[in-house]
This record gives structure tokens, sequence and C-alpha cells, in this order.
């Protein structure tokens, strides 16, 4: 079954934009890790990167838009020399700006400094850490990454990142290790602050599930396990119509490193194109087009409406 | 003979319905009512359900509710302590038969 076809036999209507309150960027594929769940299949080889210039037209949407929250994605954001000059630029407009960060780049050379900027810039951090042990995380991430995380979670604790609900924020993503689908996400987010408190005395603001999506480094698993039409399989059993409204395509527009727009980060790997003659580059951005845009969909849409959901926020359900 | 256990069998569990279609159906509703949360949380039955599934050696429990440990955001070291615990029940069930020995050897011994 189609996920539009889906859609249809639950009375769900076609997906379709409701705003667009949240501008996605991904400046770039580049990154000192090679998770084995990367949709991007992020790595330090890959050389696509979003140039100043690009940059500049993201921020001239952010100001003729009226959009106020800024999500900065990669690879490692923090990879793309042009970073601080974006998140400058958009904290000048007074935008909201979110970092996804892998937490072990503040470690690589040159990069020591990036907690105190994010702190200076109220950033809200967005940080992968699939699990609270070593070995599911070094498992999925690679040897020693838990590791190099908590010691930048002690790091991001001390500038005031995470440590109560009115400060700055820092957020947790969770993922599965494998083939099979997150837990409750408020279950989860209790157990996450109980064990790294008691093992490491680090907190965080809140906890977000995250399903593996059928993409990139994680459909090559499937693929060499020859488990792709199960796994799919089961997504597609467990669509959950409540889920469709929460999805972060309704309400956001993602931005490719060469300035191409797309639905979601997810269609930015895929390479699939925003659906009709609307424009389709952030150069010629039109808010009041994209709101009510059509959005593409294809098989991979049942990994953001399984069970209870997933978007760029977690649980969507 | 091929494999004699294969995973794609599980998915295979409706076929056994076919012969009996009333006794499976009060099976599967049976089944999925005593899985529902209740007194116990749906953590602790998949975790007695993962002891049990070692205990009876069923290699399709195993794989199904390994999965449903994990995706109840247990880890390895609670899966491994819930065999343990498998593992002891049993190990003392046996041990605890010496006395049937002992008695036997007792009843049949001048």
């Amino acid at each position: 079954m189609e996920f539009a076809e889906a859609l249809g036999k639950h009375g769900c209507p076609p997906l379709r934009a409701s705003k667009v309150e949240t501008l996605q960027v991904n400046i770039g594929y580049k990154c000192n890790m090679s998770c084995k769940h990367c949709h991007v299949q992020a790595g330090p080889s890959r050389e696509e990167i979003m140039q100043p210039d690009t940059m500049k037209s993201v921020i001239s949407a952010l100001a003729g838009s009226g959009i106020k929250v800024l999500d900065i994605t990669g690879g490692a954001p923090e990879l793309n020399p042009h970073l601080k000059f974006l998140i400058e630029e958009a904290r000048a407009l007074g935008c909201h700006v979110m970092v996804r960060s892998n937490l072990t780049v503040y470690a690589e050379t040159g990069m020591e400094d990036m907690p105190v900027f994010y702190r200076d810039h109220e950033i809200e951090l967005v940080a992968s850490l699939p699990y609270y042990r070593s070995d599911a995380v070094d498992r999925v991430r690679g040897e020693g990454v838990f590791e190099k995380s908590i010691s930048a979670l002690r790091v991001l604790n001390n500038l005031g990142f995470g440590i109560d609900h009115g400060g700055l924020k820092l957020d947790l993503v969770h993922n599965p290790q494998g083939m099979f689908f997150p837990p409750c996400q408020a279950r989860m987010e209790e157990e996450y602050r109980r064990e790294l408190d008691k093992r490491y005395g680090v907190s965080f603001s809140s906890l977000f599930t995250l399903t593996n999506m059928p993409l990139g480094r994680f459909r090559n698993f499937l693929v060499e396990r020859n488990q792709l039409d199960r796994y799919m399989e089961r997504l597609r059993n467990s669509f959950n119509p409540a889920a469709v409204e929460g999805v972060m395509c309704r309400s956001l527009i993602n931005v490719g490193w060469d300035g191409t727009l797309y639905d979601c980060d997810f269609n930015q790997m895929l390479g699939l194109s925003l659906c009709g003659d609307i424009p389709k580059t952030i150069d010629e951005f039109d808010a009041a087009l994209l709101s009510s845009r059509e959005i593409a969909v294809s098989e991979h849409c049942f990994g953001c409406t399984a069970g209870q959901g997933s978007s760029c926020q977690g649980a969507a359900a | 003979m091929g494999d004699y256990y294969d995973d794609k069998d599980l998915d295979r569990f409706g076929e056994v319905g076919k012969h009996s279609p009333d006794l499976f159906k009060k099976f599967i509703e049976w089944y999925s009512a005593s899985l529902k949360e209740g007194v116990l949380s749906r953590r602790e039955k998949v975790l007695i359900g993962l002891a049990v599934a070692h205990a009876v050696q069923c290699p399709y429990c195993i794989d199904a509710y390994t999965k449903n440990c994990l995706e109840e955001g247990l880890n390895l070291e609670h899966i491994t302590e819930a065999v343990h615990v498998a593992s002891a029940i049993r190990g003392g069930a046996t041990l605890i038969h010496a006395v049937q020995a002992h008695n036997t050897v007792d009843r049949i011994s001048m």
C-alpha cells in the first residue's frame, strides 16, 4: 500500500502544509562521525557545504517572511566554517535558533569554543544520544563516542544548558539501535533523566524519540540483512492516523546545502522535489505559497506515522 | 533437512487458525488481553514473556520478546537478568527434585 492510499483509507486528506513556522536548513553533509543510522550518510569525506551566498538568501527569507524559528542541521553543522555567520544574522533578526549537534565535534581541533558561542547566542541545542549506556551508543556511533558525548554534556551543563526549565535548552535525541521501534517518549525521558543523573551527573531539557527512517545507512543495513521488506511492512501496519497531524513537514520547510527547498530533510536525501508549480529554491522563497503546499510523499513517510509517530521534535501522536 | 525454524514462519502464525478458527480466535483474544497494561506494566509483561520464552526455549518467542523488550527501552542488562531468573527457576526446579530421588532411595533401601 502506498502512503497516499493509506491516508485515504484512514479518512485523512492528502498531506498539505498548514503553515511554515520553521525554516530547517541543512548546511552540509560533512561530519566527523559516520553513524550507522544516519539518513544523510554524513561523514568526513562529504564535500557538500552551504556557501555564504546561500546563507544570505536564508537570512533574506527569514527577514521577508517573518518566520521566527531557524533549525540548523547537517552533517555536523559546526564543520561548515560559515555557521557562526548564519547564527549571528538570524539572532540579529530575533529568530529562535536550534542547532542539531552531535556533541563529539567540540573535541575536534578549532571547535572548542562552540559551546561558549552557543551560550552567548542563546541557542537551543538538539543533541543525538541514542541511549544512556555506552555499549548501545558506541555500537551505532563508533568506539568512544559515548564518553566524548558525556564530557560534552558536562561542559554544556556547566554553561547553563539543560539544567532547569527556564534556562538554555538542551534536548537529547533517542533512536533505536536497530530494526525496532522507539519506546514511549515520556517514559524514556524519565528513564534517561534518572540514569544520566545517577551514572554521570548530567541533565537535559527534553528527550525526543525518533523512528529510524528506511533511508541512507539504515536502509543499507536493512538491505544487507535482507530485512527491508519486513521493516517496511511493519511501518505500514503501524500507520497511525493520529500521528499525521503532528508530522513536521506540515509546519516546516527544509533547505538543502545548495539552496533547494524540500518538504523535509528525508525528501532532501531522496532528491524528492516540492510538488506543483511553486518556487523551489531559497532565492525565490515565497512563504505564502509554501504555507498551503501539497507535500511530496513516498514510502518513507510511513516512518513518521508509525505508532507514536516521529517528527524532528520526537513523538508526533 | 533445512533449518527447522525459519523466522519468517512467525508471520504465518495466522495459518494455524485455518483448521480451527474459533479456537484460534479465542487464543488471540486471550493472548492480546493478557499482554495489555494492567496491574502489571507492559514493560513488566514483556520481561516475563522473555523469561518464559527462554524457559520453554521457543525461538519465535525469543525473537519476538527480545524485540518487544528493546521497544520498551530495555537493554541487554535487563534482558540478561531476566534470562538469569528463568534459568535459576529452571535450575532450582531440577535441583528440588533431588528430594524425590532421596525419598526414593529411602523408600527402596533397607
